[in-house]
Formats: structure tokens, sequence, C-alpha cells
């Protein structure tokens, strides 16, 4: 029998990446301005499951929260068209933002999961355009919750969750006590569509801005990016007539 | 992760539509002499090699042989030396070109001719005109009337090697290549520069822009950017004696004599060999929007239409359908699921923009009246690439889902647009049992029906049902029999239930003037009755 004492409120974290990856001119980093953002893939199926965990009735309510600048809060929005109850945008900007990592993001989570008395925490694996894959695990540390990542099935058991996690090596199942920190594999499940009704609905739905000054929470970056380069030009083949033309141009370039 | 997100981005341009793939009509399988394929499931039937000497003729079979010269050594040397290496003979070789892309036709053609300039299509022209020789201009070969390739022993001159751009202008947006540029190299030589170009199709990968222009494609974007009619602005054309008339403008407007251009645009190879093209480049939308919506009757669906075209009009890049129909083979064959509820009709709207938010509030308020009017009974949005690809999927694949459900009959028909279902519905109710399903599709913005009737397998009886009854209801509303894909070899005798034999009679005149010896493309486009 599930009881609700339990899993009252899930904060889901969906992230928006870059649409486009061009690099800067100078190597400094890569392109924001005016560059397309959409939601992380895995952070929308973060919020499906979230959104059918509350259809299941096991959890009272879905809090998306979403750090960032101003376009942040369309990816709010679409969690909110999903069936996220209210949004939370955490207001980081400029040169704060470009310099916004694992660590920072982490200690906003931890800040609002307190605050907010969470229950659960579910975010996507890892973002598609820096493919850190810390945010999750550092979250959980953070606060000292377990942690079940890399999860492709989630079942709750009254205060235990049971998870299904994707290992190098197959599929591991661990049960672990609420509350708790989970991030998204793909085959979690398949991120619905939605549909016009719920997307009316969500413009409604309330979004409160918070800065991480309020949550007490210091952005200072631990780490400092270098340069970034793009990967080698692929160069283009070579078409020859003959074999025998074949032959020397392996001999040519030293293959034979 | 980039690689991921560049290939993301790649995938955006490389969107795909379905083909339109017409119904390989009166093909008779029954005289072996035919040049005609038996189209079984996709069995690849090889003729003969030798030339075809007098076919019988029969009412659905291959017109007779016309009294053209034939290939000599002679020919063949002077060939090879205007077109050294590119004089192709071995048989292996000219055989893809000898067969078209749905694999219902081939020829036997035994040269294969590669120019790389006008001047060498001139030098061959002229050559061939003097000695009688028949010669079948060749693109892409991806049209789907039998068009692109040989009947009898018609000599192949393709334009695969003048893929050459010439110029750029990024003020005007002006562009003009040579006619065998692949049409997905042009955009993404455009893309670069903040341009598309003004079609688009599922064939990009393949077709060249010469071709294109022959046949008048039409495509997905032609709702919003019109037809190359209007996107033309100036060709280069070989004519049948080798005459070459540069009409290769690249003015917006010139109004000094007869526009000659929109002769050869939409000729199919009859008229004249396109050697360059000139073309007006609109820019790269910077937003784009999809809207996939469930309505419950046709009437609705046009409702929609109208409050689309009334709030979104300049954003408006497409507006397609497909049925209930469609849906299911797409749930049954290819396991795609229904983005929305069950509705017996299904839109695809498409916004291009050049400001984000702008095209959202639009789109808002456009959804929010639709929803409102109850027009629409359920939809759904997607602004970015992934969830726009996979909501595109739906109306781009319903030809392949088609292809798994059976042996398919195609008709792509032009109608007014309030009276497209109704064909639909009446063949369904004309064929009963004897077919296995009867979908429509298609480019509803532009008054387009893609019809299609699937059967188990191939079914001469089922086609005596669907044909002439589609065309003479086609021709009842005034309809066109052929919307985009021309009338090439398949359809060149049905051209009367489309046009007055007044309008016939003077395309011969036409064709007579600028090909005197019939020697460009014979058997395509104009009917084998013409006097």
């Amino acid at each position: 029998m599930h009881s609700n004492r339990y899993c009252n409120r899930i904060i889901v974290l969906p992230f928006s990446v870059l649409l486009e990856i061009r690099v800067k001119p100078d190597n400094s980093g890569v392109v924001t301005d005016g560059v397309k953002h959409s939601m992380n893939p895995f952070c929308e199926i973060a919020v499906e499951e979230a959104v059918k965990l509350k259809e299941k009735k096991l959890i009272k309510e879905v809090v998306a929260v979403s750090c960032g600048p101003q376009q942040s809060q369309e990816t709010i929005r679409t969690a909110l068209a999903m069936g996220a109850d209210r949004g939370i945008h955490v207001e980081v900007a400029g040169k704060d933002y470009e310099t916004l990592g694992p660590l920072q993001v982490s200690k906003i989570m931890a800040a609002l999961a307190k605050k907010e008395d969470a229950q659960l925490i579910i975010l996507g694996k890892q973002a598609i355009d820096d493919d850190c894959n810390q945010t999750g695990q550092m979250t959980a540390a953070l606060l000292d919750w377990p942690q079940g990542t890399f999860a492709s099935e989630v079942s709750l058991d009254g205060d235990k969750v049971k998870v299904v996690r994707e290992i190098d090596g197959g599929l591991e199942t661990i049960k672990i006590s609420t509350p708790a920190v989970l991030t998204a594999d793909l085959r979690l499940n398949t991120p619905r569509y939605a549909t016009l009704p719920n997307i009316m609905k969500a413009k409604k739905k309330k979004i409160a801005n918070v800065k991480p000054a309020d949550l007490g929470v210091d952005l200072t970056s631990r780490l400092e990016v270098l340069k970034v380069e793009e990967p080698p030009q692929r160069q283009a083949g070579v078409k020859v007539e003959t074999v025998e033309d074949l032959v020397g141009k392996l001999k040519e370039t030293g293959r034979i | 992760e980039i690689q991921a997100i560049l290939m993301n981005t790649s995938a955006r341009l490389f969107r795909r539509f379905p083909f339109t793939l017409t119904c390989a009509a009166r093909l008779s399988p029954a005289d072996f002499h035919s040049p005609f394929l038996a189209c079984s499931s996709g069995q690849f039937v090889a003729s003969t090699r030798k030339l075809h000497v007098e076919p019988k003729s029969s009412p659905a079979g291959a017109p007779e042989r016309l009294p053209f010269s034939k290939v000599t050594d002679e020919d063949l040397a002077y060939f090879r030396k205007i077109l050294p290496g590119r004089t192709i003979t071995d048989p292996d070789l000219v055989e893809s070109s000898n067969v078209d892309w749905l694999k219902t036709v081939k020829g036997s053609s035994e040269v294969l001719l590669r120019p790389q300039t006008t001047e060498e299509v001139s030098q061959i022209l002229r050559y061939c005109y003097n000695r009688n020789l028949a010669v079948n201009p060749q693109g892409g070969n991806t049209g789907l009337v039998g068009g692109s390739v040989p009947v009898y022993d018609e000599i192949i001159l393709s334009t695969s090697l003048m893929n050459n751009i010439l110029t750029f202008d990024n003020i005007s947006g002006i562009l003009t290549c040579q006619a065998g540029c692949v049409l997905e190299n042009l955009s993404l030589y455009l893309e670069e520069r903040d341009y598309i170009m003004p079609l688009d199709l599922g064939a990009k990968g393949s077709c060249q822009i010469g071709g294109n222009v022959a046949t008048n494609a039409g495509g997905l974007r032609l709702l919003r950017y019109g037809s190359l009619h209007g996107t033309v602005l100036g060709l280069e054309v070989v004519l049948a004696d080798g005459r070459v008339l540069d009409c290769l403008a690249t003015l917006r407007k010139d109004n000094t004599g007869y526009d000659l251009k929109q002769l050869f645009i939409g000729s199919e190879g009859t008229l004249g060999v396109i050697t360059a093209v000139s073309i007006l480049c609109p820019r790269k939308p910077k937003s784009t929007n999809v809207v996939f919506l469930g309505c419950e009757t046709f009437e609705e669906l046009l409702k929609t239409f109208q409050l689309c075209r009334g709030m979104l009009g300049e954003i408006l890049s497409a507006f397609e359908f497909l049925d209930s129909e469609c849906m299911r083979l797409l749930n049954t064959h290819l396991k795609l699921p229904n983005p929305i509820s069950d509705c017996p009709f299904y839109i695809v709207i498409e916004t291009s923009g050049s400001d984000p938010d702008h095209d959202s509030q639009k789109l808002d308020n456009f959804l929010e009246e639709a929803i409102a009017s109850t027009f629409v009974t359920d939809g759904t949005v997607a602004t970015e690439e992934s969830k726009i690809k996979a909501l595109w999927s739906m109306r781009e694949r319903v030809t392949e889902a088609l292809t798994h459900d059976g042996f398919t009959y195609k008709y792509d028909i032009s109608l007014p647009v309030e009276r497209i279902y109704q064909l639909v519905t009446d063949m369904r109710q004309h064929l009963g049992d004897r077919a296995k399903s009867v979908v429509g599709y298609g480019h509803v913005g532009d008054g387009n029906l893609h019809l299609n009737i699937t059967s188990p397998a191939k079914d001469p009886a089922l086609l005596a049902a669907i044909e002439p009854f589609v065309y003479e209801w086609t021709a009842s509303c005034q309809g066109s029999i052929s919307a985009e894909h021309g009338l090439g070899l398949k359809k060149r005798n049905y051209i009367y239930y489309s046009k007055p034999s007044q309008a016939v009679a003077l395309m011969g005149n036409i064709k007579a003037m600028l090909d005197p010896k019939g020697i460009l493309n014979p058997y395509k486009t104009l009917p084998d009755n013409l006097k």
C-alpha cells in the first residue's frame, strides 16, 4: 500500500542544450549568442518519468527547475506542458552562466531540495552538449542521499525506490530509500508529445524566480577553460581510375 | 557529443519528403518485346539488349519505334573524339541509365554521353540532328512517369558531369549553376550562406536542377515560394539542332519580348536541353515550427486551413494532410505511434519566419483560436529539431508505409481544394472490397491529392476499375491528372483529360517548330495521336 507520506514532491531539472555548436574564433568556447536552445533529451525523459509517477498517483506534485538565462523559462514551459505542476527558474546569466557547471548546479539543487522538502530529484543522466554526467551524482553527495543513476526502469515501493540501472556489464537492480536522486537513461521511457490543451494550460502555471544568492549558493567556478577546438576536418578521398593507380597511391602515401 | 549535435543539425537539412509515386498505369507485361517491365514487387525483369524493332502496338503498350537512325561505329568515333572517356558503351554501365527509379520502365540504349560543358552539348545535338539520331536528356533519373529513360535506343545525354555552381549574389539571392547540380548540394551551398533553394522534394539527394526545371517540379515549399515558373529567372538551353539559346539573365524583372524560358520549364526535355539555370533563392528562415493537428471532418480541415491562412499567412510554409487510413498504415507497417489521439484527418502545418518570438506568438494565437473554434479536436506542437523531424515523418513516410501494404497504384491529382477528399471517398465506394487500402494524403494547401490504392498483388481487374474512373472524375472537376510529376511516357495519352484538343494541337505546333525532326526525348509528354 502506498503511503502519501512519502514521495510527495519530485523536482525535475530539465536542462537546455545548444542546438548548434560552433567554436568561437578565439577558441575560448562555443558560440552561445543567438543559438537556439532546446530541452536536453535525457531531461525530457526525466520529466516524462516524473509526470508518469504523478499519473500513477504515487506522488503529489512535480516541480520543474531550470538554471540559466531568460530562455531557460521556455524549457520550464515545455516541462509544464508535459505535466509538471509548477516551475522554478534559477536566474543565472552572463559570465556566471558561461562558467556554470555541474558543481554549481548541484549546489543549487541541493539547496532547493531542502527548501522545497522534495523526496525525489530526477535529472537526465547527462547534457548532450557537455557530456559531463556529474550533476546527479554531485547533488546526491551534497545532500547525502542515495542515488540511482542511468535508470532504465523506476518503481516506487513504499518508501523505497527500485531502480534498474544500465551498466557496462548489463543491468543492475538496486533498491534505495527515499529521499533519493535518480538520473534518467535513454530507455527509461518515450517522452510524450505535449498536447494542445496542455500547452495552453501550461501558460497559466506558475514559474517562480529565484537567484542563486537567495539560496546561499556561491557560483564561482573551480575550473578554467583553456581552449576549445573543433575536431580535425575530414579530408576528402581521392578517386583513382585503375588498380595500378590505386597500388601506386598506396605506395606513395607509405601505406604499403 | 558535438558530433551528435552536428548530425542533428545536418539532419534538419536532409529533410525527406515522400516520393509522390504515381501508378505505373497502363503497363502491359504481356508483350515481351515491350520496353516496359512487369512491376511485381520490385522484381527486375531484364529486357533483351538488342534493339527493338517493330513491336506490336496495343492500346496500353509501347508506341512504335519511329524511323530514327541507328548508332553506327562512325557515330561512336565522333562522340569519342569530342567526349574522350565520357562516351559510355559498356552495357553494365549504361544499364542503370536505361531503367527508371521505380524500376517499371526500361529502354535499350547502348550509348550514354556525359558532356561537361554547354559547348559539348551543342556539338552532340548538332551531330545527332544531322544524323537523325534520337536523344534522351537525363538528369538525376528520379522522375516517376518514365520520362527520363529511353523507350528504345535513344542516346542518353546525361547532365551529371555539368555540376558547377557558376555565381551566387548574396544580396539578391540569385544563384546560377549548370543543369547537372544535385538539388541537395545546392541546398547545402546556400545554407552556408544563409539562403535556401525555393524548392525541396524527397528526391533531393539525386535529382538535378535541370531536371527539376524540365519537369516544373513542385514539392513542399511551393505553398510558400511558388513554382519554378516564378523562381527561375533565366535558362541556357541547347536546341534540337545544336543552337545555344542564352536566356540566362539574372534579372528579377525583364519585360523585353516573349518570355521564352517559360516554354522550357516543364517541357520534360522535349523542346530543348537545359544546360544552365539562374534561380531566385529565399533567405533561410531563423525560426521553424511544426504543428500536428487532428480534425473530425474534411470540412473542418478546410476551415482550419482558412483560419491558418488568416492568422499565420505570412509565416506559413507548408500545409499537408493525411487521413486515418494513412495513420493506420504508419502504425501497422512502420510502428510509428500517433502523436495525438485518433482522428479521421490529420494536418501538418509548418511555419518559417525571421523572428522566433513573433512566430511563437502568432502560432499561439492561432492554436488558441483553433481549439476554441472546435475545428481542431487535438494536436501537438514541435519547436525543436528532433520533434519536428518526428512530426514530419508522419507525413513523409506514408509512401514507405504503402510499399509494405502491397502493390500500390498511385495517382497525383490536382483538384479544387474543397473536392479533394470527395475523390477518395468515391473511389472507396466504387472499389468496395476489390482494393486492400484506399488512402488520401498530400499538399492540400496546393490542391494536390495523392490518391493511393493497394492490393495484395498486381491486379488488372482492379486497375480496370480504377482507370479511367479516376481520370474521368478528375476531368469532371476540370482537375489535372498529373499535378506535379508531368506526363513523361506513362501519362502522355491522358493529356486530353486535362487539356482541350486545341491546346494540345498548339503544343504540337511548337514542338514541330523547335524540333522538326522530333529527336528530343521522343515518345514522351505529347500524345501518340497528335497530328
